[in-house]
């Protein structure tokens, strides 16, 4: 099912949420929202499912205007953050649920429940009551319960935010493999940029209620359109530069930027740095901290500003560095942005 | 610091204090109901026997009933209404349905008296429709609805609070409407402050006694409760069957309470 937002805001109180957002999906796609707590994604997404009205702007699902359409007859599944299970009711009449109360026939709700069982890695469990399942279990359960009347659209707030980190990763290559076997539009609101990046076609940055960019993984992690959205998608040197003649100079550190003279803010990812050791170098060791598998190291540029890259804890590039050591560096990626632009904006 | 933890010799004269109190506010005056009874049980027994004693507790049972059905429904209402909506009014409701539990009995009683009597603001009214609420049945149920009031919809309003309303937004996301969201979802989640409630509505109904004697009248065999009939009776110098009468009532509410604990606790 194909969505389109069309200048939709939203308010509550004090300012508004959802800030004059426009975003189109291609039915079939995933897409993360992905932004900071607080950024209007889970309203975005509540919006779309109905269950929150936009005071202006129009929602298209699948071609048609729903804005005046009761959440029930959006044929969406909504899947909440703390899964929300019917507690007096067991995995079998939790699933079930949406096709008991659109009076399908017994029979039929019995396959079907079986199927998604199934489906979902949960045979065995139809008599259990929510208490008793695993926080994994409870959002497989929450899942089925969404997929069972099969629509069209499966919308996720924070699904997996509940569970440890080990089951997290196993649901999200789950939830990657499940969207892929079934004709489904999804769309998924995190917090998190690795999960975005993991299963996301596309993701859209959200900050402030507004759409700060939206594009492929790779396209954000390459070519992220502002400050925020560098710093936001992961580990970065965020650096105060100045172009001069095509190149843009952090103290003694030069890269070719092809932009109009003067300051800007420069933003290098730590994995889009090498050091290696070079004397008299332009920069010298500060720290090595090993973080498991990677070493992080940070450096103090000459003139004062401090870097950090990450590398592989058996990169060759790690060889003789220690702390004070003189180190060469080179720059394989970097964003600028003109200081005066960011006033602007 | 120091240690924070209490010893247990103040553990125990906490616990204690704790069950001297109850013991000499509750337990106590309930064995002396049983003893006095026990004493001559027979007398007890046929003192109950009376038409007057079955039809005064008939009486209490059906007004019971009428307030659970009616303070039931309108608790569950009144409390989801309270606590999920926001309506002109609601803070006047919020502190209206307490007010039963901070007024006399006796006073409202005497409210309803100076409305429904032949004399109030209502009587002229009511004599033409020649329906009689005043040292009458419906007298004795108004009153007994007025006094149970708050106990359903502070219950229910206490624990749909708690429960809030996801469950609900995911069935609307799930197709169900309005109806089924409530009879599937919702009730289901207060179930435990309904029973609460509407048990308490009983045991208060059952037990209610100024504003049923003011206003019903406790006219023999016509109004007369189960409360009004141990008034009478210890009046009358009958102390047997008014004794046998307030162990009836006081059996009644300790198997309502304990039934309730036993569901809720679960």
């Amino acid at each position: 099912m194909s969505i389109r937002l069309d200048r939709v805001s939203r308010s509550f109180g004090a300012g508004p949420v959802v800030d004059d957002v426009s975003l189109a999906v291609q039915a079939g796609e995933l897409v993360c929202l992905l932004g900071p707590s607080g950024g209007g994604k889970s309203t975005i997404l509540r919006i779309i499912a109905g269950l929150e009205r936009a005071d202006a702007g129009e929602v298209w699902l699948e071609g048609q205007r729903v804005d005046h359409l009761h959440a029930r007859d959006r044929d969406v599944g909504f899947v909440f953050q703390h899964y929300a299970l019917f507690r007096h009711l067991d995995v079998a009449g939790n699933i079930g649920f949406g096709l008991s109360v659109r009076r399908r026939p017994p029979d039929f709700i019995r396959a079907r429940v079986a199927e998604l069982l199934e489906l979902m890695g949960l045979g065995g469990l139809e008599r259990r009551f929510p208490a008793s399942l695993s926080g994994g279990q409870r959002q497989r359960v929450a899942l089925a319960r969404a997929l069972a009347p099969a629509p069209k659209l499966l919308l996720l707030d924070e699904p997996f935010s509940a569970v440890d980190a080990q089951v997290r990763q196993e649901l999200r290559q789950w939830l990657r493999r499940l969207h892929d076997d079934v004709p489904i539009t999804s769309i998924l609101v995190t917090h998190d940029q690795d999960e975005a990046f993991a299963i996301a076609d596309r993701v859209f940055i959200c900050r402030n209620g507004r759409i700060e960019q939206a594009g492929t993984p790779v396209e954000i992690l390459d070519e992220p359109a502002s400050e925020f959205v560098a710093q936001f998608i992961g580990d970065v040197n965020l650096l105060d530069g100045v172009v001069r003649d095509g190149t843009v100079w952090v103290g003694p550190l030069g890269m070719a930027w092809p932009a109009r003279d003067g300051a800007c803010r420069v933003v290098i990812r730590s994995y889009d740095l090498k050091f290696w050791c070079m004397n008299p170098g332009i920069a010298s060791v500060a720290r090595i901290l090993p973080m498991g598998d990677r070493v992080r190291v940070e450096a103090i540029l000459d003139g004062g500003q401090a870097l950090f890259a990450q590398f592989p804890r058996r990169s060759s590039l790690l060889l003789g560095l220690e702390k004070g050591t003189r180190i060469g560096v080179e720059v394989t990626h970097a964003r600028c942005w003109p200081i005066q632009a960011r006033v602007s904006t | 610091m120091a240690e924070a933890r209490p010893t247990h010799g103040v553990e125990w004269a906490i616990a204690g204090a704790v069950v001297s109190f109850l013991g000499l506010v509750v337990v106590l005056p309930l064995i002396s109901l049983v003893a006095t009874v026990g004493r001559a049980p027979w007398e007890a027994v046929a003192g109950l026997s009376t038409g007057e004693a079955v039809n005064a507790l008939g009486l209490s049972a059906a007004v019971a009933a009428i307030a659970l059905a009616v303070n039931g429904v309108f608790g569950v209402v009144g409390g989801l209404a309270l606590v999920r909506h926001r309506f002109p009014g609601r803070r006047l409701l919020d502190w209206l349905v307490d007010l039963p539990l901070a007024v006399s009995p006796v006073m409202t009683g005497l409210g309803f008296l100076l409305l429904f009597g032949r004399t109030g603001f209502l009587g002229p009214v009511l004599e033409r429709l020649d329906v009689q609420v005043a040292f009458a049945v419906p007298g004795a149920i108004v009153a007994t609805l007025f006094v149970t009031l708050p106990f359903t919809v502070r219950e229910v309003a206490l624990v749909a609070e708690e429960v809030g309303t996801v469950e609900e937004e995911v069935a609307a996301t799930l197709g169900a409407t309005a109806a089924q969201s409530f009879w599937r979802v919702t009730l289901p989640k207060i179930r435990h402050g309904v029973v609460l409630g509407v048990t308490l509505t009983v045991a208060r109904a059952l037990g209610e006694f100024g504003a049923v004697l003011v206003l019903g009248g406790a006219i023999t065999n016509r109004t007369m409760t189960a409360t009004t009939y141990i008034h009478a009776a210890i009046e009358g110098r009958q102390t047997s069957a008014g004794f046998g009468m307030a162990l009836v009532l006081a059996a009644t509410s300790v198997l309502l309470m304990s039934a309730v604990q036993r569901r809720t606790s679960r």
